[in-house]
């Protein structure tokens, strides 16, 4: 009898682990960048063609790099959340508008109200490159040596900004 | 009201499913015939349940109901109607809805073509299968209803993903679940079959042409989805080794073995054991399928959008259903005795090691999947596991079990000499050395691993020819034409034949593809041309087109060999306009010999396209084997053995399924 219960031993393993599975979450990739300092940029301001933003104006703060496209339509979902972040923060928000044009951008933020400090206009995603985007939209915490700490993809819900952004932040401005 | 009345219905479904599990299967086991009665109507009766269910559904989608949630979700009121009824099963409510339905009528083709079986062995099946619908039916109505109201209604619905706005995608589900689904008969019988303690040669002749007809389905299914892939998609790949590709892949391995393994059990009343445990594996590998496309425990393409009540129910259905055929399997399978003894090689040996192959493919495959699952279960990180590993493992297993396909047909059950059989296929073994060289040098190179893949394609069709040589030879104190002997071949052999043709045909194409196909990345823009193996593209124009959900820029592009203008191709990149999501139409032209395959890629800045050409030799046969595959199985499952004992209906019962789902 023992030999026939072998099938019946493997599928409970099996089914253990499928169990396991079932709580993690398979889209959730680390990104390499964490730990690392966070690629160096130089991009023109969206709504001011003229103003340079570069990375190192930033050392000093710990500040959110959020990417977010007009084309995007995750990033619809997760803009009250950030606009109503901004309102109670004083965590500066970055924003990375990318692949976008710039006239949809400024249109999208008018219509559904500006969270960010500045914007970087990214038309053809180099930044983008950089930074190992690969959804929009996805968020980045930068502490104060320049250094990402976390990186979120998708849209960022009530329940991330509570339990892994802004413990998070705490603990880094404090 | 529609949805409401269609509510209503899977209830009283849910009702009369559980009538159905539990009266025939309590009246077997005290031997009271009235209870078992009730198996066939009550069988019947949730057939038709379900499908008026169905029937309403669709009729919300085709009404545009979006105060209906799910409606609302996979339809837009610019879909057109085709599209429309598709969407019915575009996701995951109304997909289950078609699973139930098929499940139901598998069942009805049961009740109806199980006549000359005993009563008490029809009463088993039918309850096992309508314990099934009673887990699907919960599982719909508890998690997953497709009738959920959405108050108030939306204004338009987020339309069908437009990866399935595709006539390939219209059917592709509805076949694929039909195999799925099919495998739960070959189940039942087992259980039955295990409860009953009539494991025997009856059993698996009885079993044969119902695996054999949910095999074509799934066959039909999985070469339709590689079929849609290479169209839809956009990169001219067939087959990505993607958990939820599989997901189907593996109950076909599993299934190929069970009737292979069945035909042992029917002639020589060995393997019974090891035949049931594959049938109760084929279909839990199904229900394994089910659980990972609808979990969420594996990122794919396929998935469907995650609730996790949805995964723990499936889950704890796997555990039940798998885990108690499982139990029932231990408990009753030692009692049972063993064949008929054979020699090292024989027959009968040539299938063991088929099924071990075939097994241990499938293992393989299922490790794969599961690894990154594994992995991250235990703490090791996310890492996920590609079309490197899965061809290796695969090739290692198919390419003996290729080699044995030759030899395997052509032996003697029980004991067979080494000697006899090396004369008999040596002119197949040079014919196929010659021909497999041949063909390479035809394509203009000939490289070590494809000529092994020709090889193998080029032994089994040789070994084919032998078979039918020795088979339609006079012999001595036989008389008749060569036409009265072949009339004598019991359609099962000519099945088996013209399955593993396909087989050949397949590997044929596999070869030829993988080793001889060319692609090209060009910038194009109007006037540009390029050069592919032989072939000279022109794009004449490129144009915005609308179509009735899309947008799309198309590119004219004209196709022509030494100057003379073969095809005229237009592929797009359309964005669907509600989703918002861009899709890559490629443009194909397809012959026996090779398929020219255009896709437009990413727009440069300075407006012209990338665009990527492909000359993809023979890549018609990978599908075409499987047709071929197919027909064979058909052919098998229509052998008059299986209805001899049929005196009433003169139907057979692979016939019989197209039917029963209708």
């Amino acid at each position: 009898m023992k030999r026939f219960l072998l099938p019946l031993g493997l599928f409970l393993v099996l089914a253990a682990f499928l169990a396991v599975g079932l709580r993690l979450d398979p889209r959730e990739v680390p990104s390499p960048l964490v730990g690392k300092p966070a690629p160096a940029f130089q991009a023109a301001a969206l709504a001011r063609p003229e103003v340079m933003l570069k990375r190192d104006d930033l050392l000093g703060r710990v500040w959110l790099l959020n990417v977010w496209a007009s084309w995007c339509g995750a990033c619809r979902d997760e803009h009250p959340v950030l606009v109503a972040f901004s309102r109670r923060s004083k965590v500066p928000i970055y924003g990375l508008n990318y692949k976008d044009k710039r006239e949809d951008g400024l249109g999208w933020l008018q219509q559904f109200g500006n969270p960010y400090t500045d914007s970087m206009f990214d038309p053809d995603g180099r930044i983008g490159i950089d930074y190992g985007v690969y959804g929009v939209p996805e968020t980045f915490v930068i502490d104060r040596a320049g250094v990402i700490r976390f990186k979120h993809i998708g849209p960022i819900t009530p329940e991330v900004l509570r339990d892994k952004l802004e413990p998070l932040l705490k603990k880094l401005e404090a | 009201m529609i949805p409401e009345l269609g509510n209503l219905l899977l209830l009283l479904a849910l009702a009369v499913a559980l009538v159905q599990g539990v009266f025939p299967l309590v009246g077997a086991h005290r031997g009271r015939a009235d209870w078992m009665a009730l198996a066939r109507p009550t069988a019947y009766l949730q057939f038709v349940l379900v499908a008026m269910s169905f029937v309403l559904l669709t009729v919300s989608f085709v009404r545009h109901d979006f105060s209906v949630l799910y409606v609302a979700s996979n339809s837009n009121s610019a879909l057109p109607l085709l599209y429309r009824i598709a969407a019915v099963w575009g996701g995951h409510e109304g997909s289950l809805l078609l699973w139930v339905l098929m499940l139901c009528g598998w069942t009805v083709a049961v009740a109806r073509f199980s006549r000359s079986l005993p009563n008490v062995f029809v009463a088993r099946i039918l309850a096992v299968l309508g314990l099934l619908s009673v887990g699907f039916l919960l599982f719909t109505l508890t998690t997953s209803n497709p009738f959920d109201r959405l108050i108030p209604a939306a204004a338009d619905g987020r339309d069908l993903n437009p990866l399935l706005q595709d006539p390939g995608m219209v059917i592709h589900p509805p076949m694929l679940y039909m195999g799925y689904v099919g495998f739960s008969v070959a189940y039942a019988f087992a259980i039955a079959a295990l409860i009953g303690g009539n494991l025997d040669a009856t059993w698996a002749r009885w079993t044969r042409p119902w695996t054999a007809a949910a095999w074509i389905f799934l066959t039909f299914g999985i070469g339709l989805g590689s079929w849609w892939a290479y169209n839809e998609l956009g990169w001219g790949g067939w087959w990505f080794w993607d958990p939820v590709e599989n997901a189907s892949f593996m109950p076909w391995l599993v299934g190929t073995a069970l009737i292979h393994s069945l035909a042992v059990t029917e002639k020589r009343g060995g393997f019974k054991v090891w035949t049931v445990l594959l049938a109760i594996m084929a279909f839990s590998l199904s229900l394994l399928g089910t659980f990972l496309v609808r979990s969420g425990v594996l990122s794919s393409v396929h998935s469907f959008a995650t609730d996790p009540r949805r995964g723990l129910f499936i889950l704890a259905f796997l555990v039940i259903v798998i885990g108690a055929s499982l139990l029932l399997y231990a408990w009753r399978a030692p009692s049972v005795g063993l064949g008929q003894r054979f020699g090292l090689l024989s027959k009968e040996s040539m299938l063991l090691v088929n099924n071990m192959l075939l097994v241990t493919a499938c293992g393989g495959v299922l490790l794969g999947t599961l690894y990154p699952l594994f992995l991250d279960a235990m703490g090791g990180g996310k890492i996920s596991v590609g079309p490197p590993y899965f061809d290796t493992v695969f090739v290692l297993m198919m390419a003996p079990l290729l080699l044995l396909m030759g030899v395997g047909p052509l032996m003697r059950w029980k004991q067979d000499e080494a000697g006899n059989l090396a004369r008999r296929l040596r002119w197949a073994l040079v014919f196929a050395i010659v021909a497999a060289l041949l063909s390479g040098w035809l394509m203009g190179r000939i490289a070590p691993a494809t000529t092994g893949g020709l090889f193998l394609a080029w032994w089994i069709v040789a070994a084919i020819g032998v078979d039918l040589v020795e088979r339609l030879r006079p012999k001595p104190g036989m008389g008749g034409s060569i036409i009265g002997r072949a009339r004598l071949l019991p359609l099962a052999m000519i099945g088996m034949m013209v399955a593993h043709l396909g087989v050949a045909v397949f590997a044929f194409g596999v070869a030829m593809v993988k080793t001889y196909e060319t692609e090209r990345d060009v910038k194009m823009g109007p006037d540009a041309s390029t050069e592919i193996a032989g072939f000279d593209f022109r794009m004449l124009s490129i144009r915005d087109v609308q179509g009735p959900n899309y947008a799309a820029t198309q590119a004219q592009i004209e196709v022509s060999k030494g100057g003379q203008v073969i095809a005229l191709l237009a592929p797009e990149k359309r964005i669907y306009r509600i989703q918002n999501n861009p899709m890559t139409e490629a443009a194909v032209d397809s012959n026996p010999l090779r398929d020219l395959y255009i896709s437009m890629g990413e727009q440069l800045p300075t407006g012209e396209w990338i665009v990527r050409v492909q000359h993809k030799p023979f890549i018609a046969m990978v599908w075409s084997g499987c047709l071929v595959m197919m027909l064979g199985g058909f052919l098998a499952a229509s052998d008059r053995r299986y209805r001899v004992r049929q005196t009433r209906s003169a139907v057979m019962p692979a016939g019989s399924v197209a039917g029963g789902v209708r």
